[in-house]
């Protein structure tokens, strides 16, 4: 037997997390010790599993499969493609950096890394399983541990209202989808849920458009998608800094990926027909998010919407429909986890010392954390599709699926270019450049260590896949050939 | 010596991000050592340039050093680089101007480490423009040299004055750098959004296939005929380098930038930066829109003639000195476009060939005197503090080695004959005057008030009753600044006596330029 990599990489994070709960409470640094090599493990598993994934192959490897529910034709089914391999790794990269950003974290370390290793445990299980009843059991996971995050540790102002409006989105959204999956499961006859063998179910057109946008939309609320997207700036504003970089970083592709990897591909005929209407959706994302980030005071609430708009590309590039269009939300998937991973944690590294998030009464921050401040001018860059960045190759295939598909969405969607930009270059101008108010000069240091080695890291990545797409752009394309294939060539 | 010459091109474009880098490294208070770690540095690709100017052969057809590698492949995209005569000129122009500036910059005490680095990155943003020969690489260098200059200019511009923006009082240097990059950025989105379109009908972005198979699209692009798609796609060329020029009336941005830029940064500005439009007609619109070229030359003439006579008429009308010269930069890209309008229009013909190579010839020209004449300007803003030219006055006698320094530059800038700029002006105005009579007789005019700008420049500054404040508070021009302007006017009139050395080459690229109309 192969040595079974994935289930070590999605098992490694809810097991520490249970031992951490052993550590008695006030041992901080040996928990937080814990969890930083427990998080580095499963990077580093998550990289191995990337570099030596063979894209000439491509398909499913490291498939791993046991019985689990056999009389009800469920198994654990577990295996990455090209589409998920990258999310992987985006996983291990968010959860090792999140712990470094979150060693400060005084009030109850152990608890809040248990839960939020149970929570990394569920998004390595969505991203890898290949049974139906696998990835809705992980998705649950995924999302349950973020209710206690927001509404325990979170901002004192909002984090009730925050949480619970999280959760009970992400629930209905998800319990519609379940239903989803429970018609498929029997309109299949199958009876399994195994997803490459209901790939092949040929579901009748009449089902398939009638589920298609119940499935699609249930996942797509956690993608953010329009008009249930406002559970998320509000999500992201409330929650810890670790958490939002979780959050935006890695839940949000959490259901794109899923209404991707359900929706479109096991009903491509219910995508293709109802998709024209909501690209139109998408584009709303794309710009409004935009304009509302760029209104924005509050400096978390900037990042929040620009998520919402950036995720609209994500989903965007699915409805083209098209290789191109699917190549540039694959990457766009690792590209925007990273980078608002990379937001979030700069906003953290700020409100600790200011205890302000209001822009107006930031400023000249550079001077101070001159490491912080430029890796905020790279996620800056990237966010605003700057070329040698790997946000430009992120979109520019999505664009081009776009000219394909519909040019006038290519010409509207631009402007969300130009607006991205004007508000970027305002919130660097603000709280970086400028003056700093009088009260705060002098009362803080530079970011600690540990923040900068994060900080470092994250833009490091960025600049990478910006300068040498290569690397990342034929490992998604090998996953984008299968869906291609499945939506019969389209 | 192989290895050097097999990756010429790849040595040139990244040994300023290997210098930046190591700048980044050293420590930020040793700032004596950062200044020389990146003016050595920056002479590196300038040594690398010149041997890539003699060892290419002018008479050999297409792009030389081409260099090919896998970069984007699931899009076709690649990192292809290659030089013919006119990058080449312009790859001189970018090295030699880098070091100069560089040393312009010594007087920067603020922030060494991060000037140096983004000056360096600026450098290689605008190689890989000159050196690319694939549409998405071309962009992608299009773009991110705006992200250093924009910094230069909102980081360490000029400290003073204020400007309105949305009824808040904003310092004049955020504003310029706000209004350049949200300019140039709008600009380029047209740009992006045709390059895209290319890709999607050509499936590749490879400048030579493009420039072969362009022609060859027939038949209906999502419901539109193929010329109307392809006319809106001229024109997002158009404007995207249009306003880097930049052309009349796209040229509102160049002034603040420049006034709030450092003197180094004004130097490249308007050396070299501007350059970069103009290339991108000569590269990419008239290649792959000969037909829409011709078409439209005569709106490009006109727009053109209009960059000469406003440019030089509001020059006329400055009373910033720097903001004076910036405005003479409007005024002479105006040649450089209505070189090119013409040879579009009479493609294949002597008149463009003059034309063109008058226009190409101008670019470099341009290049030696603003930046020469912006170095003037900090030169003595650094002593005077004020740019206003009514502060100054009768300055001769106490600064005689700059006064004649300023009158020689300004010579050059004119287009004084023995200067390089006569000899561009000339051929341009030879090429273009059958094609656009009437347009090439009012430029003249414009030509007129060139010289009464430069004139008001010099008197004002220079003769007149002496401004007595300025007695002994002045200190004439030293080593340093004469090394930085001496290549600079040497070179000036070198190609004002002698143009055949930058002329054939020219010329030869000029030629082969028309084998892609074929």
């Amino acid at each position: 037997m192969p040595f079974p990599i994935l289930s070590v990489i999605i098992f490694t994070p809810i097991i520490t997390g249970l031992l951490i709960l052993i550590i008695p409470g006030d041992r901080k640094t040996e928990i937080r010790v814990t969890a930083l090599a427990a998080s580095f493990l499963a990077l580093a598993l998550s990289t191995w599993v990337y570099f030596s994934y063979n894209t000439d192959v491509g398909g499913y490897q490291f498939v791993e499969k046991y019985d689990w529910f056999p009389p009800f034709g469920i198994s654990y089914h577990m295996g990455v493609d090209g589409m998920s391999t990258p999310l992987m790794v985006l996983t291990g990269i968010v959860m090792f950096t999140g712990v470094l950003i979150s060693w400060g974290i005084d009030d109850r370390p152990r608890e809040f890394f248990a839960f939020l290793f149970i929570l990394a445990s569920g998004v390595f299980g969505v991203f890898a399983s290949l049974d139906l009843f696998g990835l809705i059991f992980f998705y649950e996971i995924a999302v349950f541990p973020m209710y206690l995050l927001i509404a325990i540790w979170g901002w004192k102002v909002t984090r009730e209202y925050a949480a619970m409006k999280l959760t009970l989105y992400l629930f209905i959204g998800s319990v519609i989808a379940l239903v989803g999956i429970l018609a498929m499961y029997f309109a299949s006859g199958m009876g399994t849920f195994n997803m490459l063998e209901l790939e092949a179910a040929n579901f009748s057109p009449e089902f398939q458009k009638f589920w298609f946008p119940l499935v699609f939309f249930g996942f797509a609320v956690l993608g953010g998608i329009f008009p249930f997207h406002n559970w998320s700036p509000d999500g992201h504003v409330a929650a810890p800094t670790a958490v939002s970089m979780f959050h935006a970083g890695v839940l949000m592709k959490l259901g794109a990926f899923a209404a991707l990897r359900v929706g479109i591909m096991l009903l491509p005929e219910g995508a293709q027909f109802h998709l024209p209407w909501i690209i139109i959706l998408t584009l709303i994302n794309v710009v409004y998010g935009a304009f509302i980030a760029m209104v924005q005071s509050d400096f978390k609430y900037v990042i929040g919407f620009s998520s919402v708009s950036h995720m609209g590309l994500v989903l965007m590039g699915f409805a083209t429909l098209n290789g191109d269009g699917m190549l540039g939300a694959g990457v766009q998937m690792f590209s925007h986890g990273i980078m608002t991973a990379l937001f979030f944690a700069v906003v953290g590294v700020i409100y600790d010392r200011a205890h302000t998030r209001e822009i107006p009464k930031l400023g000249g921050f550079a001077r101070l954390m001159p490491i912080v401040a430029a890796a905020f001018v790279i996620g800056g860059m990237v966010s605003m599709g700057m070329p040698g960045f790997s946000g430009f190759v992120a979109e520019f295939p999505i664009f081009m699926g776009l000219w394909r598909y519909q040019p006038w969405i290519a010409i509207v969607a631009s402007i969300s270019i130009v607006i991205t930009a004007s508000y970027i270059v305002r919130v660097i101008g603000r709280v970086f450049f400028g003056k700093m108010p009088e009260e705060f000069v002098g009362h803080f240091g530079d970011a600690t260590v540990l923040d900068k080695v994060a900080l470092v890291f994250l833009s490091a990545i960025l600049i990478v896949v910006g300068v040498y797409p290569t690397i990342m752009v034929t490992m998604v394309e090998s996953g984008v050939e299968n869906i291609m294939r499945l939506l019969g060539g389209a | 010596m192989d290895f050097i010459l097999d990756y010429l091109l790849t040595l040139i474009l990244f040994t300023p991000v290997l210098v930046a880098v190591i700048v980044v490294m050293l420590p930020g208070g040793e700032v004596k050592l950062l200044r020389w770690v990146a003016f050595l540095g920056s002479l590196i690709p300038l040594a690398l340039s010149i041997i890539l100017w003699v060892n290419f052969n002018p008479d050999q057809a297409g792009f030389q050093f081409q260099e090919q590698y896998v970069w984007y492949q699931p899009i076709n995209s690649s990192y292809h680089v290659g030089v013919d005569g006119i990058s080449l000129t312009m790859v001189m122009l970018t090295t030699f101007l880098t070091p100069l500036a560089i040393l312009a910059s010594y007087t920067i005490k603020d922030r060494v480490k991060a000037y140096m680095f983004f000056f360096l990155m600026l450098e290689m943003g605008m190689l890989g423009v000159f050196l690319s020969l694939d549409l998405l690489v071309f962009f992608v260098f299009w773009e991110l040299g705006l992200v250093p200059m924009y910094f230069l200019i909102n980081q360490w511009g000029s400290e003073t004055g204020e400007r309105e923006l949305w009824g808040r009082k904003i310092k004049a240097r955020t504003y310029a750098s706000f209004k350049f990059m949200i300019y140039t950025m709008a600009g380029s989105l047209g740009l992006l959004l045709a390059i895209q379109l290319i890709g999607v009908v050509a499936g590749t972005f490879d400048m030579l296939i493009l420039f072969e198979e362009i022609g060859n699209v027939q038949g209906t692009l999502m419901g539109f005929p193929v010329s109307t798609v392809k006319t809106v796609a001229f024109w997002a060329f158009v404007i995207a380098f249009a306003i880097k020029v930049p052309i009349w009336p796209f040229h509102t941005w160049l002034p603040d930038a420049h006034t709030e830029a450092p003197t180094a940064g004004s130097m490249i500005l308007a050396g070299v930066l501007l350059k970069l439009g103009a290339y991108g007609f000569l590269r990419l619109v008239l290649p792959l829109y000969p037909a829409e070229s011709k078409y439209y030359a005569g709106v490009l003439a006109f727009l053109a003639t209009m960059a000469i006579i406003f440019g030089a008429l509001a020059s006329y009308g400055q009373k910033d000195f720097k903001r004076l010269v910036a405005y003479s930069s409007v005024n002479h890209m105006g040649f450089v476009i209505l070189g090119i309008a013409a040879a579009a229009f009479a493609i294949n013909s002597d008149n463009a060939t003059l034309a063109l190579e008058g226009a190409v010839l101008q670019m470099f020209n341009h290049g030696l005197s603003a930046a020469g004449m912006f170095f003037l300007v900090g030169v003595i803003y650094e002593r005077t503090h004020t740019r206003d030219l009514n502060e100054y006055g009768g300055l001769f006698p106490l600064i005689p080695v700059y006064g004649g320094i300023l009158i020689f530059v300004s010579m050059a800038s004119l287009g004084l004959p023995t200067m390089g700029g006569f000899i561009s002006e000339f051929l341009v105005v030879r090429g273009a005057w059958p094609v656009f009579t009437l347009f090439t007789t009012l430029s003249m005019i414009g030509l007129f008030f060139t010289g009464a700008y430069i004139l008001k420049g010099i008197k004002q500054v220079l003769h007149g009753p002496l401004n007595e404040r300025w007695k002994g508070h002045l200190s004439e021009i030293n080593v340093r600044e004469a090394f930085i302007i001496t290549p600079l006017m040497v070179l000036s009139l070198l190609i004002g006596i002698w143009p055949s050395i930058l002329l054939d080459v020219i010329n030869r690229a000029v030629m082969m330029f028309y084998s892609l109309y074929s």
